[in-house]
């Protein structure tokens, strides 16, 4: 234990030693890491959003304008029955058109209507959200006698979910494509530093030193790297959308509205910083299984 | 402890390093290895430290048959060999005291003890004054030196030194002969090859001498 702390401390004087390098490369991890993570922070925070506008999604039942109330009481029972239905809500035709007249200041064109052209309607409260099982619920209340309209009022929350999936697996792609370009980094830079002490290793292992023990402070080199790259690209975050958060103030602000977006949480935080390390010790491990059985003693 | 038996080496490209090279040294003895420059010396020493392998023949080291040792292996072999290259292989981009401390790090040596360990032996070869400098601020003499350190800080059993005094004056190859033989009364087993025949006179050792990579006792 002792002696990994300090072979620990040795690599990290050797990367002090070769600090500007070494300050770029974390630079360019930092970067790299920062793109596919903010856009993830970013879609986080629009997927909160689509949550709180949307609600939870409702379906409206519009009626046949010859529905008569016998019909209506019928279809009122088969609703309460249905397993899917939380409740459903009736709204007569009279009290929508009192809600209009009210609502919109058209209280003149509507007087001057001699008969009430809206409809009888249920506005149907469903058990669960999801957007298959909606649309099947929606289809089958179509299909119910004296239903002239089945209209599910958050289809455009389920437009913009599935815009959120295609944003979500360009992020997935986005982070494997840019794991790669980190795991080839590092195992350039370790490819170096091999070549550069060559000597070192070649005496080591003329005095009996174990090609795990010449190993280890590569790891640990590529380990360290990878993590300090990860706390780049969190700063990167953080500083973004602090940035964007103070613009968005502004703008949010003209719309009478208080919208900011929320930083990386603490989990999203530990794993892109153990994320980050583990694709350094991996780039590490890769470059050293490679180049090091190259290095034999002559 | 050391035993050659019809050792044969030879490189690609035809080069016949030993021919049929056979021999035995017991624990504790003082052995010279002599011969002109190309006359296999070199490629002997290598073979009982497993840096190259034999074509022919068998090498035991401590009832080891290191011709044949897995490379997972030879780590615990060379730990139990301390050696003094022609070349020095000295760490220059680290002190001298660093440079003997590495063979303890390797064994992974508790720090206060091979602390202690580095500090005997470089006051054995006489660079104690030395352990802050930097190796290349050192003479030739005193290079060599710290390369006898660094091969006895693990207090091996067995020492081999190729050409130790090769390129040193008089005086100073004098010196480091004069640290081998107090090794050799505290019972480590020495084998040191030299072209040079002067340091071999009166020292009553035993003496391998090669010709053309065979044998001549």
């Amino acid at each position: 234990m002792r002696h990994a702390l300090t072979q620990i401390i040795g690599v990290m004087r050797r990367m002090f030693e070769s600090r500007l390098a070494g300050g770029l490369s974390i630079l360019v991890i930092g970067i790299a890491l920062s793109l596919p993570a903010g856009m993830y922070v970013l879609l986080k925070n629009a997927q909160g959003l689509v949550t709180q506008l949307s609600g939870t999604p409702q379906i409206s039942l519009f009626l046949n304008m010859d529905a008569k109330t016998e019909h209506i009481d019928k279809l009122r029972k088969q609703l309460a029955e249905h397993p899917a239905i939380d409740h459903a809500e009736f709204v007569a035709r009279d009290t929508a058109l009192e809600q209009l007249k009210q609502s919109t200041g058209l209280s003149d064109v509507i007087g001057g209507l001699n008969q009430n052209p809206l409809p009888d309607a249920f506005i149907i409260h469903p058990k669960r959200g999801d957007a298959e099982v909606l649309g099947e619920l929606r289809d089958e209340l179509a299909k119910l006698p004296m239903v002239e309209l089945a209209q599910l009022d958050s289809a455009w929350a389920y437009k913009l979910e599935a815009l959120l999936k295609f944003g979500r697996m360009m992020v997935l792609i986005l982070a494997i494509l840019l794991s790669l370009a980190l795991i080839a980094i590092t195992f350039n830079t370790i490819r170096l530093q091999i070549l550069t002490q060559r000597d070192e290793i070649e005496v080591a292992k003329l005095i009996g030193a174990t090609n795990s023990f010449i190993r280890r402070p590569f790891l640990y080199f590529g380990a360290i790297q990878g993590l300090l790259g990860g706390v780049a690209a969190w700063f990167i975050i953080s500083l973004s959308l602090l940035l964007l958060n103070w613009q968005l103030s502004a703008l949010s602000a003209l719309y009478s509205s208080q919208f900011t977006l929320h930083q990386l949480s603490p989990g999203d935080s530990l794993t892109l910083l153990l994320f980050s390390m583990y694709l350094g010790w991996m780039g590490a491990w890769l470059s050293v299984a490679r180049h090091l059985s190259q290095i034999e003693p002559r | 402890m050391i035993l050659f038996k019809q050792v044969h080496k030879h490189y690609p490209g035809g080069l016949q390093a030993l021919k049929n090279v056979s021999f035995e040294i017991a624990k504790g003895e003082l052995v010279f290895l002599t011969g002109h420059s190309g006359a296999g010396k070199s490629t002997l020493l290598k073979l009982i430290a497993a840096i190259e392998r034999p074509s022919l023949g068998m090498v035991i080291v401590n009832s080891q048959n290191v011709g044949v040792l897995k490379e997972r292996a030879l780590p615990y072999l060379r730990r139990n060999l301390g050696i003094i290259f022609q070349d020095h292989k000295l760490l220059f981009d680290r002190s001298v005291f660093d440079n003997v401390m590495l063979p303890l790090q390797i064994c992974g040596f508790d720090y206060r003890e091979s602390h202690k360990r580095v500090r005997a032996a470089l006051d054995k070869v006489g660079l104690l004054k030395r352990e802050k400098s930097q190796p290349i601020a050192l003479s030739g003499g005193e290079q060599q030196r710290l390369c006898i350190a660094r091969a006895i800080v693990n207090r091996p059993t067995i020492l081999l030194a190729d050409e130790p005094t090769g390129n040193l004056d008089a005086e100073y190859a004098h010196e480091i002969m004069a640290i081998f033989k107090s090794f050799h009364q505290v019972g480590v087993t020495l084998l040191i090859s030299t072209h040079d025949e002067s340091v071999l006179q009166n020292s009553g050792a035993r003496v391998l001498a090669l010709k053309h990579g065979e044998l001549h006792q």
